[in-house]
């Protein structure tokens, strides 16, 4: 740590950890050198081999010890790792930070996969609320349904439901996509300020109400647009993006993307005329 | 926060007092003050089984005033006198616990309303339950205390309700835990997680209309709106429809019958609830957790939508 009494003010602030303008997902490319991607790593990751594969019975563990052991087996350079029993345990697999192939055999209850940041995970079964919640890189895929709060303030990385999903999907969500193959609730989208939902089914009331910014593509019928949720032109390059996602998805590859409808931001709530400092950089 | 659990056996009946026990127990970190079960149980349909309590738990954790035990046996005496003046006959006699009694009446009675308002007009007794099928037991502690404590482990039955409650907006006490009974319907009973913002209002309302709460729970309020639609001749359904505009705030409740149990979600979906449906079974909690604990197996589950409301009959 640097010495707090010689530093100027703004370096003082680094020092302490207190700066917030820099994002450091690995996504935020914008705001990322590429050059430096390959040295960028978290202390405590390991470097692990896709092809070392085990299994982990959780059926008898808590979560806090079924973390520890994911952890534990990826310092032994496990790449791929087989979660069995999870039975709706709560915060499984939080916090991952490291490139990891991880499928769980089974439903997990409330947080599953929150604060990751690059695996590719695969859920063969259930997800309870706030899933995935600040994924910043990597892919989450449920096989089945999933609660409310899905990916609330994911940063990037994409996040897949090929069944329904609960109320407020996407909340305050700041980068990355959520894909979902059928229905979404209610407040999906809600104050959400960048990155992409597609839902190919039916949502609910409140359809992106108060959104800042980011954009939501819907397949099915809407309940009602929430406040300054407003629809815009679905144009040619986001069709051609929507069916590249989809495939990604493994999702609705034959849906008739053309008949999305597009919701962004109206943008009447909040005062626009001012970029945001990192969007100043940009500009600059 | 508060955690609630249900299940109905469609066709057959189970051992309902262990399934339900397991899944509150599974939420206790939900909630752990007070635990309540509402009990379908076999019966020959016959006589009214009438749960009341003479006094509160005043344990460890309980904001009930300490009264002198022997207030108990006078309050017990006293039930038993107007129960013959009105001509309820006691048929069997349980008393688990000093305060909490459970009474096998023959009572030829349409209207539950005059017997309660008379049980109820002696100080210090209130009828936790009154039905043919129904018992509500309830009592401060998590949901293997409360279990064991009136030996629930063993009751059968066809459908329960249950609830695991952190106290947050009324006391510690058994008069503030769920499940509320749907005074005076006999076997009505209604659990619920979510907090109601025009619990006065609408309490001044019913009250006027002659309905009665025993609690400042704001929860009690959903037993005795929806007794006061089917009052009006509202099915269950209708009434629980009607409560999603009529209650304020956020919620999602059950509510049982003898022969159905309801789940009703508010129009934000601020609370939460997993549903797990089948031919012969439909099992529901706060969390997936709790449906774990009956069905370990890999099962399909979902979270209802915004405002939905169902019922399922056994």
């Amino acid at each position: 740590m640097a010495n707090l009494k010689t530093v100027s003010k703004k370096s003082k602030a680094q020092s302490m950890g207190m700066h917030t303008e820099v994002l450091t997902g690995r996504t935020q490319q914008k705001f990322f050198n590429p050059d430096e991607a390959e040295n960028f790593y978290y202390f405590g990751t390991y470097d692990v081999d896709f092809n070392k594969r085990t299994e982990l019975d959780v059926k008898d563990m808590t979560a806090p010890e079924a973390n520890k052991e994911i952890d534990n087996l990826m310092s032994q350079g496990y790449g791929t790792i087989v979660i069995k029993n999870p039975q709706g345990k709560h915060s499984l697999g939080v916090g991952i930070l490291n490139k990891l192939n991880l499928i769980f055999e089974g439903s997990l209850g409330y947080f599953g996969m929150g604060s990751c940041d690059g695996p590719i995970v695969r859920i063969n079964g259930r997800v309870g609320w706030s899933c995935a919640e600040n994924l910043m890189a990597g892919k989450v895929v449920i096989e089945k349904n999933a609660g409310s709060c899905f990916g609330a303030a994911i940063r990037g990385g994409d996040l897949i439901c090929k069944g329904s999903v609960g109320a407020r999907t996407g909340i305050d969500m700041k980068g990355g996509t959520i894909i979902i193959g059928g229905d979404a609730g209610a407040f999906t989208g809600f104050m959400m300020q960048r990155g992409r939902i597609i839902i190919l089914g039916d949502v609910g009331i409140n359809l992106g109400d108060s959104m800042y910014d980011g954009t939501i593509f819907v397949g099915g019928e809407i309940g009602s647009y929430g406040s300054d949720a407003v629809d815009s032109e679905l144009t040619s390059s986001d069709q051609d993006w929507l069916k590249r996602k989809l495939k990604v998805a493994e999702i609705g590859e034959n849906f008739d993307v053309s008949k999305m409808k597009k919701i962004v931001a109206g943008k009447k709530l909040w005062n626009y005329d001012n970029l945001e400092p990192t969007e100043k950089k940009g500009a600059i | 926060m508060c955690g609630i659990a249900g299940l109905i056996h469609r066709g057959k009946s189970s051992n309902v007092g262990s399934e339900l026990q397991g899944m509150l127990q599974a939420l206790k970190h939900r909630g752990e003050d007070s635990t309540g079960y509402a009990l379908y149980g076999d019966t020959d349909g016959k006589n009214f089984i009438m749960r009341f309590k003479v006094g509160e738990n005043v344990g460890e954790g309980s904001s009930s005033v300490m009264e002198d035990v022997s207030v108990y046996d006078e309050r017990k005496k006293i039930v038993d006198q107007t129960l013959a003046e009105i001509g309820a006959k006691i048929i069997k006699e349980e008393r688990t616990l000093p305060y909490s009694l459970r009474y096998e009446l023959e009572y030829d009675a349409k209207d539950l309303l005059n017997f309660s308002q008379t049980i109820e007009a002696i100080p210090g007794v209130e009828i936790l339950s009154m039905g043919k099928s129904l018992e509500v037991i309830k009592d401060l502690g998590n949901a293997k205390a409360v279990c064991d404590r009136y030996s629930l482990d063993k009751l059968v039955g066809t459908h329960a309700i249950g609830h695991a409650r952190m106290a947050t907006e009324s006391g510690v006490d058994i008069k503030s835990a769920h499940p509320f009974w749907g005074y005076p319907f006999s076997d009505v009973s209604v659990v619920h997680n979510g907090q109601l913002t025009n619990y006065w209002n609408n309490r001044r309302v019913l009250e006027n209309k002659g309905m009665r709460f025993m609690s400042e729970c704001d929860s009690e309020l959903i037993a005795v709106y929806i007794a006061e639609k089917m009052r009006d001749g509202a099915t269950l359904e209708e009434g629980m429809k009607a409560s999603l505009t009529g209650l304020d705030g956020v919620f999602t409740y059950f509510v049982a019958t003898k022969d159905s149990l309801g789940m009703a979600k508010d129009t934000m979906a601020a609370k939460p609830l997993v549903l797990y449906e089948s031919d012969d079974l439909v099992a529901m909690g706060s969390e997936e957790i709790a449906i774990r604990s009956v069905l370990p197996q890999e099962i399909d589950t979902y979270d209802p939508f915004d405002g939905e409301v169902k019922v399922w009959q056994i």
